[in-house]
């Protein structure tokens, strides 16, 4: 009978871009039980919404996450413009849903890196983020920050895409999609990479679900659940399922992102093509009173912004529930069993963002 | 299953160009959109101080008696906010970011 160690795991790990700790108590090399512990970055972003206006807030909201920053800043603006009966005009609407998936097709890169990073092929995690950076271009050169975008507003959008940016963007999109084919090819086909991920951290389509888990993490367990589907901004217009995939596994969860890609690429596409020419933003006045709750998708799942304002400049309360968050019940339920060294590997495969969870 | 999948890209890599610039002999050029740095004309600055009122970072102070328009830029997360609410116009956001710099000081702006 071996002797029961506790091994932390982070805050500070190679492996993690933001820091959440495990203890994880070992026994030879198989891990038996993980305790998590998060609020190493909490910065109370929520609290701060009693002391800004709350037009001003969305500002804040969208750096909350650097890397979902616009659909947290989005969201934050649909949960008001719902609360104040604002009418989004129509080219905004689109607007938002090409950012959004914008903001996912990096986001699912920088993953895929972190990802190979975290098996350890190092060439494919710098493939990925190659791309990746052809990405962060377009998003640039629309809103003018690489990862903050600054371009949604209450009552619509900031910025404009002219028609010719935009037939610019389609186009290489297509090249992308070439070169995202090529990486993918690794991801889902080579033997080496297979070794890591198959069979690996199985949750089952019933755990997930009971776990609460959302995005990526759920849907690789064959839960078809998307936000998205709620129809929000101009989903509704567009022709889009969510990916599904069945095995549950580390393998899955990889899939399922890579998938979401092309389809982020054919969501952006068809906004793209329906997109009409049309005001940006309507003019919002007044103060809100009332309370909502604004579900969106993000890369890493569903986020949930409750508001709630008494009618004066500054809301009572903002809650936010990020998608990390609801998918750490199940990292702590997958890692019991595994072997050490695939800790890394299942830490990943939620796509933690930290300062998302801890605000 | 199959094996060396990743060494067409590889070889691919070698044999061609890098996919990195060589900074700073050749410079990255920015985009008309890019927000880099806030800059002030400040002959034409009322001193409201709309722009400090708010700005999210509060990286900008404003002294009305003084006519003094302050910014702090390493406070200063061009949002661009300051620009849209100034009702001279007199802000801008220029696409270059600011020069690294050795100190943490602030830059005031006053008319001459």
């Amino acid at each position: 009978m071996s002797k029961k160690t506790i091994i932390p795991f982070g805050p500070q790990h190679p492996i993690l871009p933001e820091p959440i700790h495990l203890d994880l108590v070992v026994e030879d090399e198989k891990v038996l039980e993980a305790i998590p512990s998060i609020g190493f970055i909490h910065r109370g972003l929520e609290k701060l919404v009693e002391k800004k206006d709350f037009v001003d807030f969305v500002y804040v909201a969208e750096r909350i996450c650097g890397i979902c920053s616009f659909i947290h800043g989005m969201t934050y603006c649909m949960a008001i413009e719902e609360i104040m009966k604002v009418e989004v005009p129509a080219r905004a609407q689109y607007l938002r849903v090409i950012w959004s998936e914008l903001s996912r097709l990096h986001s699912h890169l920088l993953w895929l890196g972190l990802m190979a990073d975290g098996f350890g092929f190092e060439s494919l995690f710098m493939q990925s983020w190659r791309i990746r950076e052809l990405i962060l271009d377009i998003i640039e050169e629309t809103t003018g920050g690489r990862v903050i975008f600054g371009s949604a507003k209450i009552g619509g959008v900031r910025k404009d895409i002219d028609a010719k940016t935009l037939d610019d963007i389609v186009r290489k999109l297509d090249r992308y999609a070439a070169d995202i084919r090529e990486i993918a090819g690794v991801f889902l086909s080579d033997a080496s990479v297979q070794h890591r991920l198959k069979g690996v951290g199985v949750l089952s389509g019933a755990d997930a679900y009971a776990l609460g888990c959302v995005g990526p993490t759920l849907r690789a367990s064959g839960v078809a659940m998307d936000m998205r589907q709620l129809g929000y901004a101009a989903y509704k217009n567009i022709n889009f399922s969510p990916v599904v995939e069945t095995a549950g596994d580390c393998y899955a969860r990889c899939s399922v992102r890579i998938r979401e890609l092309y389809q982020s690429i054919d969501l952006i596409k068809q906004a793209a093509g329906q997109m009409e020419a049309g005001p940006l933003e309507v003019k919002v006045s007044g103060t809100p009173k009332g309370e909502f709750f604004a579900r969106t998708e993000q890369p890493r799942g569903e986020v949930v912004y409750y508001a709630k304002a008494d009618g004066t400049r500054f809301l009572q309360r903002l809650r936010v529930r990020t998608p990390t968050f609801a998918n750490i019940p199940a990292l702590v339920k997958v890692i019991p069993g595994h072997a050490l060294a695939d800790v890394p590997i299942l830490v990943l495969t939620i796509d933690p963002c930290i300062s998302c969870t801890e605000r | 299953m199959k094996f060396f999948v990743m060494a067409k890209t590889v070889l691919r890599n070698l044999f061609s160009a890098p996919a990195t610039r060589r900074y700073p002999a050749i410079r990255r050029p920015y985009y008309k959109n890019t927000r880099g740095s806030i800059s002030i004309a400040v002959d034409q600055c009322i001193f409201c101080g709309m722009c400090s009122r708010k700005c999210p970072s509060a990286a900008l102070t404003v002294v009305k008696a003084g006519k003094k328009w302050t910014i702090n830029r390493l406070r200063c997360i061009a949002c661009g906010y300051c620009v849209e609410v100034c009702p001279k116009q007199c802000l801008a956001m220029g696409n270059h970011y600011s020069a690294s710099v050795q100190a943490k000081t602030e830059e005031t702006f006053s008319h001459a």
